[in-house]
């Protein structure tokens, strides 16, 4: 088991590093060099840099050198929490993107939770009950949930909401807790208006879960296994819930892990439609207005969660299915 | 949409008209590969049906301009934010379509343009009435379109199937042309994943060891970004100057990137799983060479998952496109594709007042499924001794 845990490790740390090196491209690809547009900033709000702060500058970023020892600088400002500056807002980027970043993590967790929540309970519903009217309307909404873009599910929802209930169902927050300090009452807030967005994002995972579940669990209904259980004399409910669920969840379990990617994914595109106040607007503006340390910082933080979270979901995985716990490949 | 497929079950036959049992299995035992999946996928109603569909918006793509009847880039601020104008089919008892004039006029309390139909003047539509000069099929040049009106540029004598955009714009004539470009985008970006996919995927699969190590890690690797915020990131690169042809291409090429790691996954699996066949070795033993092996006994035999998975991988390229041209990141006016046609129903209130500005979602949507449901039927239809 910690072997297997360790090489997923080592594959994560791979990952980041394959994200921090994308990220880099993305911060170098525009023309010009962070100096440069730095100095074009300035001189638009009306100071003037001089040689000297730029020199100092080029020299803090490492500009000029070959581009992996560029890289390399900037790796180790980060390791010590200095993500560069943006230039559009003037501030260091984690400034900027403080708390912004942490909602995002909290509405794509929420996702991936309900997307549990809901998944396994349908799946194993319209599995059991196949054909039923259940079965009919979950595979339905299935296929809807992933044949509809997120963001066009989000636009669709919002002028509904609009049209019908002359309700905004946007935002993360009541307009009058928007800036307030946390309290009670903000996360009492933010968690009545988390379930949309939550849903929204999620739909198409859990349509994809229910997908994978019913079509597992029906296979294992089918073994022996199950008719020896049953003429045992367990009900029914102990009997599905004990022996083949508990199998079902294995693929079920593995394909959480691309789950993950594709909520945070779509997170971005849905809280613009949605305005909600993750990073996900905040990288637009940036990328529009190339403000490329903030655009690479974002990228680089939401690939590092995205591989965080997967490596949690593997480590699931090894707990839920004592298979690959035992296999020592 | 119909419920999916249940006549698939495992205990169906796959032979057409069980009815006469010899016949058939006498069919059935000297038909060609392609015939089975062919009769399999008949089986198939949903996927039927959305083949249907999808060659239906293809040929959407060949004879846009033709369907169009507005030139989809004459603005004209006289008819802003149209709404759509109904159609009366019937004449009194003939059949002669026509809509009422629309007369536009500025609410002096809202400051909007409001347009109400006017009853007294009837706008005749005909069919093949002459509109703008375009090229069908790229080569007859020719001003007939499927229908229109005769009234030319006077703002009042149109007629909006779907209304107008902010600039005047007919809609429907823009969805047209835009379903031409968000097809195509699709169609040539999965091309580049395929070649990509195969080759990676073949490589992976056939020489296993180290190859195939590397490989797997990096789809693994890739696999486990988000990749909208990666997109956006290298989309929103692209020079600003470049030209529409440059920008389509860059975006075809930046979304194929990371989409063709489920094809390398499907031809390395197809790889590993013939290596070790009958057939395979029988032809190594004789002394085929390795390209012999595997472009003659191999690749026919797994073609059809490949075309299944190509299906399957269109519509995440077709959503990616719009996308990424709805953040205002992909393809930018005036080039058109239903994400760029998208980008003016981004926000509530405009859309509150002008909700066909919505309408292009509806072929996104639609042809998203037509695709998942064809390439589902072909993924069952590709392995006809499956069930």
């Amino acid at each position: 088991m910690l072997a297997y845990i360790g090489r997923r490790a080592l594959l994560a740390v791979f990952t980041v590093w394959a994200i921090s090196v994308l990220s880099f491209v993305i911060i170098q690809l525009p023309p010009g060099d962070y100096v440069t547009s730095y100095i074009a900033q300035m001189a638009s709000m009306g100071s003037v840099v001089t040689d000297e702060e730029a020199q100092n500058l080029r020299i803090q970023y490492g500009l000029g050198q070959p581009i992996y020892v560029q890289y390399l600088k900037w790796m180790r400002l980060i390791a010590q929490g200095n993500f560069g500056m943006s230039m559009e807002w003037r501030r260091p980027v984690t400034e900027v993107i403080g708390e912004r970043f942490w909602l995002t993590v909290v509405v794509s967790v929420a996702s991936l939770f309900l997307t549990w929540v809901l998944a396994l309970p349908i799946g194993i519903y319209s599995a059991v009950r196949q054909y039923s009217v259940g079965d009919y309307v979950g595979t339905f909404v299935g296929f809807i949930g992933l044949a509809v873009p997120n963001f066009l599910l989000a636009l669709v929802l919002l002028y509904l909401g609009f049209t019908l209930f002359n309700a905004h169902i946007g935002g993360l927050f009541s307009p009058e807790l928007q800036d307030a300090p946390w309290s009670m009452a903000r996360v009492w807030d933010l968690l009545k208006h988390l379930p949309i967005p939550a849903l929204i994002l999620g739909l198409a995972g859990t349509a994809q879960q229910i997908r994978i579940m019913r079509a597992n669990l029906l296979d294992e209904l089918r073994k022996p296994y199950v008719v020896t259980a049953r003429s045992k004399g367990l009900t029914e409910i102990d009997l599905i819930l004990k022996y083949p669920v508990r199998l079902a969840l294995n693929p079920f379990a593995s394909t959480i892990g691309y789950t993950l990617p594709y909520i945070v994914s779509g997170s971005i595109i849905v809280s613009l439609v949605l305005g909600l106040p993750t990073v996900g607007p905040l990288l637009l503006k940036a990328l529009i207005a190339q403000d490329m340390f903030l655009a690479g910082t974002i990228v680089l933080l939401l690939g590092v969660m995205t591989v965080i979270g997967t490596l949690v979901s593997d480590i699931l995985l090894v707990w839920v299915d004592p298979r690959i716990r035992l296999e020592e490949t | 949409m119909a419920t999916p497929d249940v006549a698939l079950g495992p205990t169906s036959a796959s032979l057409p008209g069980a009815g006469a049992p010899d016949l058939n299995k006498q069919r059935v035992f000297v038909a060609s590969q392609w015939q089975l999946m062919w009769w399999r996928f008949c089986k198939h109603r949903v996927a039927v049906a959305s083949a249907l569909v999808v060659i239906g918006f293809y040929l959407v793509v060949v004879g846009a301009d033709f369907l169009a009847y507005a030139d989809p880039n004459a603005s004209e601020a006289q008819r802003s934010l149209m709404p759509p104008q109904r159609v009366h089919l019937f004449d009194g008892w003939r059949f002669g379509p026509y809509v009422y004039a629309v007369k536009g006029a500025r609410d002096l309390q809202s400051f909007k343009r409001v347009y109400r139909p006017d009853p007294s003047e009837k706008i005749p539509v005909r069919f093949f009435a002459k509109g703008f000069e375009y090229r069908f099929l790229g080569l007859i040049p020719t001003t007939r379109h499927l229908i229109g009106v005769d009234g030319g540029r006077d703002a009042a004598k149109t007629v909006f199937l779907l209304g107008t955009d902010v600039q005047g714009r007919d809609l429907w004539s823009r969805l047209m042309y835009g379903t031409r470009i968000s097809l195509t985008i699709g169609l040539v970006g999965v091309t580049m994943s395929l070649v990509l996919g195969v080759i990676l995927g073949g490589l992976s699969g056939f020489y296993g060891g180290i190859a195939d190590t590397l490989i797997q890690r990096i789809i693994e690797i890739l696999r486990s970004i988000p990749t909208i915020p990666l997109w956006m990131g290298l989309a929103a690169a692209l020079p600003r100057d470049w030209s529409i042809l440059q920008v389509y291409f860059a975006i075809t090429i930046i979304i194929s990137l990371l989409a063709w790691t489920e094809l390398a996954r499907v031809v390395r699996g197809r790889f590993l799983s013939l290596r070790e066949e009958d057939f395979v070795v029988s032809a190594r033993l004789v002394g085929c060479s390795q390209m012999r092996t595997i472009f003659v006994h191999m690749v026919p035999s797994f073609m059809s998952h490949i075309i299944a998975a190509t299906t399957l991988a269109l519509p995440a390229m077709i959503v990616s496109e719009t996308a990424l041209s709805f953040l205002g990141l992909g393809l930018r006016p005036p080039a058109m594709s239903w994400g760029v046609l998208l980008q003016q129903a981004q926000n509530v209130q405009t859309v509150a007042i002008s909700p066909w500005l919505m309408l292009p979602a509806v072929p996104v949507i639609v042809v998203v499924m037509a695709f998942n449901f064809l390439g589902d039927g072909l993924r069952d239809a590709a392995d006809p001794y499956g069930r």
